[in-house]
Formats: C-alpha cells, structure tokens, sequence
C-alpha cells in the first residue's frame, strides 16, 4: 500500500501524542537499564518534529518524513535522536522512488542497522521494526504483531546502547527504545492501516 | 594539511575542560568542540557537533568523542560535511590528549594512528 504525505503528517502528529502521554513510563523503562531520560527525550524531539510539520507546505511525502528526520536530529539529545532520525532520513530518500509503505518502513530499518550497528536480538529498537517490517510484507500488521515483539524483546539480554553495560539484568526488561518504536507502529496502524 | 582535533561530549563543560587541557600541550593545534545539546542539557546536538566540525581551521580532523550518542551524531555530521572526518575510538581525554600533543610535534598521521591505537577501548 501507498502512503500518502497527509497520512505520513497524521502519523508523525499521533506518534507525539502517544510519546507524550506516555513520557513517564518512557522514562522509567528507561531509568531500569539506561539512563532514564528516554521519554523527557522523545518527547522534546517529536515535539519538534510536530513544529517543523507545520512548516512543510509542499504535497510531498519525501519533504514530511525529511523534516521529520531533521527535527528528531536536532533535537532529541539522545541516542534516539540519530537513530530515529537515521530512520526517517532513509525514508525519505527512498520516498524520491517509491510512496510504497513496507519498502519505506524496511529503508527505516536498515538505517537504524547502519547507524547503530546492532541487527536483531540486541534487545533494541531493531527488535521493533524487524518484525513491523516482516508483517507489512505479509500486508498483516495488526496490534498483535507490536505485542508479540514487546514479548519477544524482554527475555533478551542487551547487546548495544547503554543496557548492555547492565548485562544480564536488562533479561526481563523492556526495551525503551522498542517500547517506543511501537508508538510509531500503532499510530501507523491508527492513521493508515485502519 | 595539519590534523584538527574535535572533541565531543555530553556535557558542555566536559567538553570546555577537556578543550582547555588539550590547548595547554598543544597551542597551535586547530582544536573546537562541542558539548550537550542545543538547550545546554546533557546530550548531543548535531547542530554544535556541525559546527564545531566546520570552524575548526583543518580539513582533516580526528574526532574525540565521550559516549555513544556522540559518535552517532558526529557519524551523521561526517556524512554530511565536505571535510576528511575520522571517528576516533579512543579512550577520549587520553586518546584526544595524545593526539594533540603529536600533532603540535609535528608528528606525521601515521606515526599519529600508531600511537592512538593501543588507546583504543570502544
């Protein structure tokens, strides 16, 4: 399926109601294993990502998901930001070939492996959008796919990021970092797959 | 053309210190930095990171940084800039330290690398 630039604007603007209700918890997930300031940071950077939205004028998805991956650079302060932000920049390039939402959301993918250097089961974001990406190819993203993945992530023992310096007590933790990639996922399914 | 050094820290005044340190062994080496975020909190911003990237006198700039999110950024700057940039994986004061003092002896690059690489902890 194609994704339009409206769709890519209420998408992004539901993500920062869903990271901004949930900026606590966010916080906490993160306090357990990291450095707790997960939620106060994804909430700054969406935050901007819904200021500079406003500013985008043209009908053009590769401009929407471009600016977003610049407000999220710029502003979270923490891993998050050039992570997210390397998410959205690859789609936006990809968006110059194809609107197409799985071949969007997989070029996302692959630049949070570049930037991060970490693949699956490293107990991170990856372990979001790993299996997000698989589901749209099936064309079956559902909330059951985001929670078996938050199922799936807490056994995991950390192997990037400031977790793994925790070790063997991030097994039995959420992942911040997925927790919130599944905010993205569900305001996706709200917006567009609905 | 002569290395420039980069530091990049989480902290503003990480990053201020260490700057000072390494300007007392090395007076005539291009050295700038950034620390924290855009807001003066902790964290980092590529905007300071871009900037101190792009002020430094050199072209050729060895990169210290303190955490992960700092590489990450200056990563993304890296990719960004016309300038020859290289991450240095070093422990940060000793490996920024090190550097600095080679290269304000004149030290060429790979005499340089040499000596940077059993400071290598990340």
């Amino acid at each position: 399926m194609e994704l339009t630039h409206e769709q890519a604007k209420r998408w992004l603007l539901n993500f920062h109601q869903k990271v901004t209700d949930n900026k606590a918890y966010l916080s906490e997930l993160d306090q357990a294993i990291g450095d707790g300031d997960h939620g106060s940071n994804m909430a700054r950077g969406t935050e901007a990502v819904k200021d500079k939205l406003g500013s985008v004028t043209e009908d053009s998805l590769e401009a929407v998901l471009k600016q977003a991956a610049m407000a999220l650079i710029s502003k979270v302060g923490g891993a998050s930001g050039p992570l997210y932000g390397s998410a959205f920049m690859a789609m936006a390039k990809t968006a110059k070939e194809t609107s197409e939402l799985s071949t969007l959301i997989e070029a996302g993918l692959d630049g949070i492996k570049h930037r991060g250097k970490a693949d699956v089961g490293d107990k991170t974001m990856i372990d979001m959008w790993q299996p997000v990406t698989s589901a749209l190819h099936e064309d079956d993203l559902t909330e059951v796919t985001i929670d078996q993945a938050l199922e799936d992530v807490k056994p995991l023992k950390a192997k990037k990021g400031r977790a793994s310096y925790v070790g063997e007590r991030s097994m039995g933790a959420l992942d911040p970092g997925a927790v919130s990639s599944g905010y993205l996922f569900t305001a996706l399914i709200e917006e567009v797959l609905a | 053309m002569t290395l420039g050094i980069v530091v990049a820290s989480h902290v503003d005044h990480i990053a201020e210190g260490v700057h000072r340190l390494l300007k007392e062994s090395a007076p005539d080496v291009s050295i700038t930095y950034a620390g924290g975020t855009d807001d003066g909190e902790v964290g980092s911003s590529y905007a300071l990171i871009e900037a101190a990237i792009e002020q430094n006198d050199s072209d050729t700039l060895y990169c210290f940084y303190d955490l992960g999110s700092a590489k990450m950024t200056l990563e993304m700057v890296s990719e960004m800039t016309d300038k020859d940039v290289t991450i240095i994986d070093a422990a940060f004061i000793e490996g920024a330290y090190t550097a600095c003092a080679l290269i304000q002896g004149g030290y060429k690059q790979a005499e340089i690398d040499d000596q940077l690489e059993p400071l290598k902890v990340k």
